[in-house]
């Protein structure tokens, strides 16, 4: 220890401390000034260039996303359209066919209904026909009958024995 | 808690690191013991050659009025530079080092006269003599020294490199668009590292900007003075008691001047702990607050002073084993501990720097409910 300070140098010490200090303010100045802020700027363009790196990435995650959902919306939307069509066309042709079969039931109803008149008239025409026939033939065969005498007396007797029996 | 763990941590680390030491040079020790033996011819030569080795290691350790790079000392000639000397002793003197002729003469300034002995000026009469007390220290006078030691010049020339370096990296942002070129990619990462691994997570996201430019280039100062001392330059800053004096006095500093309400409450009144201890913990915890940095000074100085007399014993072990075994022993182990001192070199700043951080976040630190 007596060795150290007898060695120890006010002289030396002193320039140490001036030109270290010295150093110090100029290196501050001219060297560790610049460089930090050199590698401060380095390092901030670094993260800052990885930063947009990774939000451009993420924004064309969401452009993605976006895209698959505005297709699937489409084909939503495409398929519940063909599904409606469909349904509309089920619907008209449904519709037509009941129409066609209410239409065809009128007509078969009204030719029905104009078959039976027209059977009635024919009916009714045949019986006119039939009466007329009867009567002529019954008139010729009374006029026949009635041409003898006797057989006018007997058919008159035969009508009243009918008559008497009833 | 965690903090004191990490001092634990730290100091665990460097237990291990001299045991390993230990050990290799106890499985070492026989080769050594008998190559000395073959050279007991030339005891008395040796023994000279140690003292010598000795001396060179002390004299290394020290600062010094010139920059020498390397000497003759048989023929006493020295290859390098003679520095300024600054004295303040009634006036300012400024001469040329080389007037002393290293340490042989004595120098004359204004009428007095000036002499140096272990590195030291001392002012003395015209023949230079030096008187001493009873613990053969010199009691002669002694001039304040501004001088621009070796030390000084050093710090001068890692301050110019530093500077040079870090704003050419900070120009090379605006001319490359804010990508680093040149030699500034390898320490773009380091200043990098101080910030994300030093700086926030010891301060805190929130406080950690102030203090950047002060970790910064004590981080890097201490690791470029490291590694200046393992160069054949042969200076030792780091490890001058001085210089890692100040750079812990400046840690200090700027602890207690940024310290928060908090800080100053963990000292005089510890907040959650009964009455009688607040009173009893107050001097304790005002002594932590000098002894934190004083540990910061011991360490570097001791790390790197203890590294420099390890490395140079072996180097030295190399010129007094003269045979083949002894010496190339020696060297192999010079080289892998020289490796190590590369690594020490970095390991020192660094955990400067990260203490320096730690304190700083202690003095930042908010109150929690949780104590």
């Amino acid at each position: 220890m007596e060795k150290l300070i007898e060695q120890f140098s006010f002289g030396l010490f002193f320039w140490q401390i001036v030109i270290f200090v010295g150093l110090v303010l100029l290196l501050k100045k001219y060297a560790w000034g610049p460089i930090l802020k050199a590698v401060n700027d380095r390092e901030e363009g670094i993260r800052k260039a990885l930063e947009s790196a990774e939000s451009a990435r993420k924004e064309m995650q969401n452009l993605q996303a976006d895209n698959e959902k505005l297709l699937k919306e489409a084909r939503a939307e495409r398929d519940a359209m063909m599904k409606e069509a469909r349904e509309v066309k089920d619907k008209m042709v449904a519709d037509a066919k009941e129409q066609a079969q209410a239409e065809a039931n009128k007509i078969i109803a009204s030719a029905q209904a104009s078959i039976e008149s027209e059977k009635q008239a024919a009916v009714n025409d045949l019986k006119n026909k039939v009466a007329e026939l009867s009567i002529e033939i019954a008139e010729k065969v009374v006029r026949q009958e009635l041409s003898a005498k006797d057989k006018q007396i007997k058919l008159v007797e035969g009508m009243l024995d009918d008559v008497k029996l009833n | 808690m965690h903090r004191f763990l990490s001092h634990l941590y730290l100091s665990d680390m460097r237990r291990e690191f001299t045991e390993k030491i230990l050990v290799i040079l106890f499985v070492l020790a026989p080769f050594f013991t008998w190559a000395q033996h073959e050279s007991t011819e030339t005891e008395s030569g040796a023994e000279s050659k140690r003292e010598g080795i000795k001396a060179f290691i002390d004299h290394h350790l020290q600062d010094s009025h010139y920059f020498i790079l390397t000497e003759d000392a048989e023929a006493g000639t020295h290859y390098g530079f003679p520095l300024p000397v600054i004295l303040w002793d009634n006036g300012l003197k400024v001469f040329s080092s080389s007037r002393f002729h290293h340490g042989e003469t004595v120098a004359e300034v204004d009428g007095n006269h000036y002499a140096l002995y272990h590195n030291k000026i001392y002012k003395t009469d015209a023949e230079g003599t030096i008187e001493y007390d009873d613990h053969h220290h010199p009691v002669n006078a002694k001039p304040l020294d501004f001088s621009i030691t070796k030390n000084v010049v050093t710090m001068l020339l890692v301050s110019l490199l530093m500077f040079l370096l870090f704003r050419g990296l900070a120009n090379s942002y605006k001319k490359n668009n804010g990508i680093p070129a040149g030699v500034g990619r390898f320490f773009e990462p380091l200043v990098v590292f101080v910030r994300d691994e030093i700086a926030i997570p010891n301060i805190g996201e929130k406080n950690y900007k102030k203090y950047m430019s002060f970790l910064l280039t004590i981080f890097f100062f201490i690791w470029f003075l490291n590694l200046l001392g393992m160069t054949p330059l042969g200076v030792n800053v780091t490890g001058n008691i001085a210089v890692t004096f100040g750079l812990a006095l400046i840690t200090f500093l700027i602890t207690t001047f940024t310290a928060n309400k908090n800080y100053w409450g963990h000292i005089f009144w510890m907040p959650g702990v009964p009455k009688l201890m607040r009173v009893v913990l107050a001097p304790i915890e005002v002594l932590g607050m000098f002894i934190k940095p004083f540990s910061l000074m011991i360490r570097l100085y001791a790390n790197m002073t203890a590294g420099h007399v390890v490395l140079m014993s072996i180097i030295g072990l190399m010129f007094l084993f003269k045979n083949w075994i002894g010496s190339s022993l020696s060297f192999g182990l010079a080289f892998a501990l020289s490796i190590l001192e590369l690594l020490v070199a970095a390991l020192q700043a660094y955990i400067f720097t990260m203490l320096s951080a730690l304190y700083f976040g202690m003095a930042n630190e908010e109150h929690h409910d949780d104590h």
